[in-house]
């Protein structure tokens, strides 16, 4: 976990409150400004669409670093890759694109194993299912929205988790969403790991079902909040719960964790809740051959009752898939809503990911895959043991390619962004709220697709950006500290 | 019944107490001056037991009125037994009087004479006390022990995780072997495709293609990373994806080309048709918000209802009279619900029936009692009015009055993802508040070409919208004297729906019937058509049909052959 220290506490803290109340005053001089000007006759009667407080976030912290987010690319989030150049005139309000690009060092996509750019064995395949299917089938699945392509994809990703069945969804955010609400609905329960995605969260909303937070990777946790529920039941009507389902993630995305997989099974299993395991970002980036957190843990997949993954990250596409025993998958298939009213997943999308499977299990008859999964993890752990002996406070386990380093300060975010930017690296930055307040930090994604010079490159940039933004906490041989070690088999 | 009875009694106790202290206070000072008349009928000197008798016989009285007053004639039994009780006390507290009056007879501490009586009414104080200091009785806590709950989880049996598979459940839908244009192959068999939204016939458009070829040599397929940047205003926990490098030029492009078709300052790409309305509304709808919706609405807009936390009232489907009573209860003089956000949601050609919203009636209505509007145009954009504009074009409504317009691209434009389109305030408002852009990866740049592409064909071929009303009003003419079938839909709807003449009662049976019929056209005639499928969670509750998707692909042979196909069957089944 996060050990902050107290003065940075301090400081992050002074910063915030220093950000808040010029925001304040800037807000007070904009009512005294409106109340001169009449407003419009038209918005009489209308609530605005922003009560209050809800969007002072934006308009007076966000709007001002706006330019360290959302950057334009010109081409394929490769290794490297071309960044729109913009400007403001208006210090930071709105931003205009110029026509320049500059070719940054790409650190912050999810591109693991390299096939966003085109590839050798991929590309052609895709071109030719567009030609032959084209962009859209402009049905649901149900109707007219299955074509071979998809069945094809279904029996593949089955084969490639080790899960009996499958189905694919268009949308990896809506594969969380609409399943959940499919699988669980009033008087469930539903236990989910306090740092879990958004979808997950929106999902398990949207279901009906109670919710209850353990916290992040704490199977001791996770143990109590089950026995008090399963003990106690039902609020008010104390009734036991119908089912319970357990949800974690493979690799957590704002903290780079991987999730204690075997010790979170073995208590499922002792109290007889069903687990969802969410591989976004682990499926196809670690494990031997690529099969995610449950290879690399070493735990069976038919202990994980229903495994979801998206095709976003490691196979460059889009989508999102379910794996879980046959009946579960038939009655998903007639059950869940992303099924039954979205239009079907993109035909040259589903290529990309047959053809990119095909790589990772080495059925295109060469060694590619292989390599590709080998080179990520060695980049992985390259990159990270660096950034740790530079004295920068690094997040996450070894083998996950995501790394996130702490900077807590709010002045440092778009220092740090901006900095590396000139020095052609391209980082991404988190900040409130998507992590804690005083945990801002910036999230570092290796890709398989890395050379060692592009790597070092890298580091040499993000070592200076570090010494002249002060984010290297652990100056002098770093403490051995919280990363936990797993028994890899 | 014991505890109430005692409670009841130590209230009453604690009740009389002070008015029996009252008197006694009175009575123990019978040397002061103006104490004499108080208690007439005994001179000073009378004897101490005729004045005690006399004192416990007025207390007895006393009790008996307080409890009679405090418990209530409905509490005779309790009633009674108290009386018992003071009884029962008075008689004891008789005796110790009796026998502390003895030694202490005469004893007299500054000024007062220290009887029994003076000993008990202390301890009673004392008592009462006691009690007032003590805290109200609750039940004792006895938490689980280990081993309770190891059998309370021992004994538990959870449901299974999905209920018993149906033969319903194990129909696969058919696959199509090539591109689901107007025609498409199923089973190695040519078919006509009635079941694609391709209403403008781009499936296979040459140009679309190529602009998707280079777009996808350029970018590569996917985009690898969500375009957001942050989080929303969310608790943090609700962890986002955030990366700056997913935005690909193309993406703003074709925001900006919608927005320029559209009439509207910009607008905002999300990577899933279904996804948009159901992040659009919770964006701007919060707990507390009054929403307004017509009954017939899609799952997509459904869910956003449900997550969006806001009052829902539904209306009738497609009815003004219904919409209308439902604002004037909602708006007319409510003074908290001007306060709040008000929104109708409606859908501008309704997927479950073919209906068309009346657009003009509702922004009367929206303008007349202050709600904002959430038009869905998933199956009209690129199809209703004289352009493709969408629903305001039909009505000749400026774009201005819409406050947001939200639609899906899997449709007329052949592409997937969707879009959100309205005032800049609306869009930017977007960015970083609605859960679906920016918690998901972002478009994959092909398809945002294809859509723009989609949108630059369908200005430049205008004369494609004729086509595809000529070739509704040809189906409606061929499906309008099919036995046992009505159409449901707008004339101008591109979803031709048809639903049963006489109901057999139950969606499940109907359906049923409606599936067998569209499983033999495709069978023994070679159309595809199908009929409305219906998840378990949704709440739409309009009856079920067959959806016939006409496209401007469909040659006049195609819909001759589909209105026949349905006729015949139609009479064999119904």
């Amino acid at each position: 976990m996060v050990r902050l220290p107290y003065s940075t506490a301090l400081t992050t803290l002074f910063s915030y409150g220093l950000l808040f109340a010029f925001g304040q005053l800037r807000d007070l001089f904009r009512k005294i400004i409106d109340w001169f000007k009449s407003s419009s006759e038209d918005l009489k009667g209308y609530a605005p669409i922003c009560l209050g407080l809800e969007d002072f976030y934006t308009r007076r912290l966000y709007l001002r670093i706006q330019d360290c987010f959302c950057r334009p690319i010109a081409s394929a989030p490769d290794a490297w890759f071309d960044v729109v150049e913009r400007y403001s005139e208006d210090s930071n309000k709105t931003l205009h694109r110029t026509s320049k690009t500059s070719k940054c060092l790409n650190l912050g996509s999810y591109n693991y194993l390299g096939f966003a750019a085109a590839d050798e064995y991929c590309t052609p395949r895709v071109i030719e299912s567009l030609k032959k299917y084209s962009p859209s089938t402009c049905s649901i699945r149900v109707d007219g929205g299955t074509t071979d392509l998809h069945t094809e994809l279904e029996e593949l990703v089955a084969r490639f988790v080790g899960k009996p069945a499958a189905v694919t969804f268009g949308m990896g955010y809506a594969t969380n969403s609409s399943i959940i609400p499919a699988l669980i609905g009033k008087g469930g329960l539903i236990i989910s790991d306090s740092l879990n995605h958004n979808s997950i969260v929106n999902g398990a909303r949207g279901s009906g079902a109670a919710i209850r937070v353990f916290q992040h990777n704490n199977v001791a946790h996770l143990e109590k909040v089950l026995r008090e529920q399963i003990a106690e039941g039902q609020p008010r009507t104390h009734r036991p719960w119908k089912k319970i389902i357990i949800i974690v993630e493979g690799i957590y995305s704002m903290e780079g964790e991987l999730c204690p997989l075997a010790e979170v099974i073995a208590v499922c299993k002792k109290y007889k809740a069903y687990i969802y395991l969410d591989e976004a970002h682990s499926i196809g980036a670690v494990g031997k051959s690529g099969k995610g957190v449950c290879e690399l843990l070493g735990v069976d997949p038919a202990d994980v009752d229903i495994m979801m993954g998206t095709f976003t990250k490691s196979f460059g596409s889009c989508g999102g898939y379910i794996a879980a025993s046959k009946e579960v998958v038939q009655y998903l298939k007639d059950t869940c809503p992303a099924h039954v009213y979205a239009t079907s997943m993109s035909p040259p999308a589903v290529q990309q990911v047959i053809s990119s499977l095909k790589v990772i299990l080495g059925e295109d008859g060469s060694s590619r895959g292989s390599q590709k999964l080998a080179q990520i993890r060695e980049n992985s752990n390259f990159f990270r043991c660096e950034l740790k002996k530079m004295g920068f406070e690094v997040l996450g386990d070894n083998d996950s390619p995501i790394m996130p380093i702490m900077l807590y300060n709010p002045a440092k975010i778009p220092a740090f962004s901006r900095e590396c930017l000139k020095q052609n690296v391209a980082v991404v930055m988190v900040a409130f709220p998507a992590s804690p307040l005083l945990l801002a930090r910036t999230r570092i994604c290796i890709s398989a697709a890395h050379s060692r010079e592009d790597l070092l490159k890298g580091l040499e940039v993000i070592s200076k950006v570090g010494d002249l933004v002060g984010i290297k906490y652990f100056p002098t041989e770093p403490p051995k500290h919280e990363t936990k070690v797993y028994k890899v088999e | 019944m014991l505890y109430i009875s005692i409670n009841t009694l130590v209230t009453a106790s604690i009740l009389t107490a002070p008015l029996v202290v009252v008197v006694e206070i009175f009575e123990d000072f019978p040397s002061s001056p103006d104490s004499s008349h108080l208690n007439p009928r005994f001179s000073i000197d009378s004897e101490p037991s005729e004045v005690f008798r006399w004192r416990f016989a007025r207390r007895r009285q006393f009790l008996c009125i307080r409890t009679r007053a405090g418990a209530g004639a409905s509490r005779l039994k309790v009633e009674v037994m108290a009386s018992a009780i003071v009884n029962a006390t008075t008689a004891v507290v008789e005796w110790a009087s009796m026998a502390f009056d003895a030694p202490f007879a005469d004893a007299v501490v500054f000024g007062v004479h220290v009887d029994g009586h003076l000993v008990v009414e202390v301890l009673l104080i004392a008592v009462i006390m006691f009690q007032l200091t003590r805290k109200s009785y609750k039940p004792p806590k006895k938490p689980l022990s280990e081993k309770e709950i190891d059998d309370l989880c021992e004994e538990w049996v959870p449901e299974p995780l999905h209920p018993p598979i149906t033969e319903e459940m194990k129909v696969e839908p058919p696959t199509l072997e090539s591109a689901a244009g107007p025609h498409t192959v199923i089973d190695g068999k040519e078919v006509v495709n009635f079941a694609s939204s391709n209403y403008l016939g781009l499936i296979g458009n040459e140009t679309i293609i190529d602009s998707c070829v280079a777009s996808l040599e350029k970018y590569g397929v996917g985009s690898c990373g969500p375009r957001g940047f942050y989080g929303t205003i969310e608790l943090y926990q609700n962890n986002s994806e955030i990366t700056s490098w997913a935005i690909v030029d193309v993406h703003l492009d074709c925001e900006k080309r919608i927005a320029k078709f559209m009439g509207t300052p910009d607008s905002i790409l999300y990577s899933y048709g279904i996804s948009t309305i159901f992040s659009v509304i919770p964006a701007f709808c919060k707990k507390g918000d009054i929403i307004v919706v017509d009954e017939g609405v899609h799952w997509g807009v459904q869910n956003g209802l449900y997550l969006s936390r806001s009052n829902v009232v539904y209306f009738k489907h497609n009815d003004m009279a219904s919409l209308e009573s439902t604002l004037e209860k909602l708006a007319h003089g409510n003074k908290q619900a001007e306060k709040v956000r008000r929104y109708i949601v409606v859908e501008a050609l309704y997927q479950n029936s073919g209906q068309i919203a009346p657009l003009n009636d509702i922004v009367r209505l929206k303008e007349k009692y202050r709600f904002r509007i959430i038009l869905e145009e998933s199956h009209s954009f690129g199809v209703l009015g004289n352009t493709g504009r969408g629903l305001a074009e039909l009505y000749g409504v400026p774009i201005e009055k819409i406050d947001i317009i939200t639609a899906g691209m899997g449709n007329a434009l052949a592409t997937d993802g969707g879009f959100c389109t309205g005032n800049a305030r609306v869009v930017d408002h977007q960015r970083l508040s609605s859960s679906g852009y920016v918690f998901s990866a972002s478009l994959p740049p092909y398809l945002a070409s294809a859509a723009v592409a989609a949108v630059n064909y369908l200005e430049d071929n205008p004369s494609v919208l004729t086509t595809l009303r000529r070739n509704i009003h040809l189906l409606w003419e061929g499906l309008s004297d099919v036995p046992g079938l009505m159409i449901a839909s707008d004339p101008l709807s591109p979803i031709v729906f048809l639903k049963l003449k006489n109901s057999t009662g139950s969606p499940k049976n109907d359906l049923e019937l409606l599936n067998k019929i569209a499983e033999r056209v495709l069978k023994e005639d070679s159309v595809f058509i199908v009929s409305t499928k219906r998840s378990v969670l949704d709440k739409c509750r309009l009856p079920v049909g067959i959806r016939v998707f006409v496209s401007a692909g469909h040659t006049e042979s195609d819909i001759k052959k589909v209105s026949e196909s349905l006729r015949r069957v139609a009479t064999e089944n119904l």
